[in-house]
């Protein structure tokens, strides 16, 4: 019982320790960036540009759905309607943009980034990288969490205009809210800080996500099974993280 | 010449090893025998430095490579070629490019003289036209071969083959074994052989050491293997059902 309940207790924080552990020793392989740069690209591809279509789809109809029940909950001779526009572009750009790109990257990105390290790890290849002489946090996971750091922003970005265009096009397709009151709203409460607030999240949360994920495929162990231990873990542990740095991001900075 | 002195290590209070030392001479094969989880591939990866040991050392060369950094550490690595026993290929990567990917990240080769090493060592395991096949494609006796090529890509000075016909019928073991020969002999390296096959041994090596439950029961070499009254390494080499000298 005393057992269980040490190991309950510690296991956090020795995870902690292995994680920073491996931060470390990634941002020490930094400098070697000459044996990885092709693999940063190739990673760059495969998270920023092959998550877009998703991305664009999720952006577009939470900023569709945002238009709707705003002017569902608003809906009021007093109100103007271009107070959606104030609502819907700022929801998109402060949260919405940033956290459903988030949950799409967990899932979509986390989870592949560690399926493919843990079977690295579990059919001996990474050791064969370690073996051959090369420094495999290197050259697996530098190149993935700089990749995510960087793809990160764009993907914000673009849902960012997506969402917003989508809350326009479903606003004034639906009769709720014309394009002109919509960026009337818009412009009339943007503040200038919003999408700088909004990038900064966005690079914290593709380092969440990768280093994460990373990090649990790196250290599979247990075959197949521990393979899909690993995945389900990037997956979770990525969504939570991601949702107490938005929460310690927006007491901290807004 | 490799050196290894008095190593022990345990994995969550279980000891693996309990002071092993061996030593591996230039030029010579050694084939490291035993049962399954008698601790030869953690002695393995021991010699290579994938594991620290809780105490002993390795040397390689005379340098102890429990005592270096990790960038001196990795330039020993180069010296050595390793076959795993799942072969470890990179799945994402074809045949070719598995084996080019050694050249391409340590030497400054041109893209045309990196085809023609690789061409060469696919040549040497026999398996001249497979270069555009992913791993998947191919069966695990070829892909252990590929794995090889890879290995020997960059003519290392020591070969380790964890359990090299392991899985595999006894024709592609026959093949295999041919292979770790004849590399032996062209390249001239030292091999270290991990295996429990003992047909394989007696094809292959000129010295076996036996590990048994984390110590090292015997060395000696083949003819001294044949005449060993050793209870344990007698009771094994019968248990592969091979009649020494027979």
């Amino acid at each position: 019982m005393i057992a269980v309940t040490k190991k309950l207790l510690l296991n956090p924080f020795q995870a902690l320790g292995r994680y920073s552990q491996l931060l470390f020793k990634a941002f020490g392989a930094v400098p070697e960036f000459g044996t990885y740069k092709k693999n940063l690209w190739e990673q760059m591809v495969r998270i920023g540009v092959d998550s877009m279509p998703i991305v664009m789809l999720a952006a577009a109809f939470s900023g569709a759905v945002t238009t709707v029940q705003t002017s569902y909950q608003l809906v009021s001779p007093l109100i103007p309607r271009s107070i959606i526009g104030s609502i819907v572009v700022p929801s998109m750009v402060l949260e919405l943009g940033a956290v459903v790109t988030g949950f799409i990257l967990a899932g979509r990105v986390g989870a592949r980034i560690a399926a493919e390290l843990g079977t690295m790890r579990v059919t001996e290849q990474i050791d064969a990288l370690e073996a051959m002489g090369l420094n495999s946090i290197g050259y697996l996971i530098v190149p993935r969490v700089i990749a995510g750091i960087v793809m990160f922003p764009i993907l914000y970005i673009a849902a960012c205009f997506v969402g917003i265009g989508g809350g326009m096009l479903v606003g004034h397709m639906g009769g709720f809210v014309p394009m002109g009151e919509f960026v009337d709203g818009a412009r009339e409460f943007f503040q200038p800080f919003d999408p700088i607030f909004g990038i900064i999240k966005s690079l914290v949360f593709g380092f969440i996500i990768t280093s994460i994920s990373c990090f649990m495929g790196y250290y599979t162990k247990g075959g197949a099974e521990g393979v899909g231990r690993a995945t389900t873990q990037a997956a979770v542990a990525s969504c939570v993280f991601l949702l107490i740095a938005d929460l310690i991001l927006a007491a901290t900075l807004l | 010449m490799i050196s290894v002195t008095n190593i022990c290590k345990s994995f969550h209070g279980k000891e693996v090893l309990k002071g092993v030392s061996l030593d591996i001479l230039e030029g010579e094969t050694l084939a490291i025998i035993g049962r399954s989880g008698s601790g030869k591939s953690v002695l393995m990866k021991h010699i290579i430095g994938l594991l620290q040991p809780d105490s002993g050392t390795v040397t390689v060369d005379g340098i102890n490579i429990n005592n270096v950094s990790y960038a001196e550490l990795r330039s020993i690595r180069q010296h050595f070629g390793v076959l795993f026993q799942g072969g470890a290929l990179f799945d994402s990567m074809n045949a070719f490019d598995n084996v080019a990917f050694p050249l391409r990240t340590f030497t400054s080769m041109s893209e045309k003289e990196v085809s023609n090493v690789v061409k060469n060592c696919l040549d040497m395991v026999e398996l001249p036209d497979v270069g555009k096949k992913l791993p998947s494609e191919l069966s695990g006796g070829m892909q252990k071969r590929v794995a090889l090529a890879r290995a020997v890509a960059l003519r290392p000075r020591y070969v380790l083959y964890d359990e090299p016909t392991s899985g595999l019928d006894p024709e592609t073991s026959n093949t295999i074994d041919e292979l770790i020969q004849s590399l032996a002999d062209q390249l001239n390296v030292t091999s270290i052989v991990i295996t429990h096959d003992m047909h394989s041994v007696l094809n292959v090596a000129d010295k076996a050491a036996f590990v048994h439950e984390g110590r090292m029961q015997w060395t000696g070499t083949i003819p001294e293997l044949h005449a060993s009254e050793d209870r344990i390494l007698k009771r094994f080499v019968k248990a592969n059902e091979y009649l020494i000298g027979v």
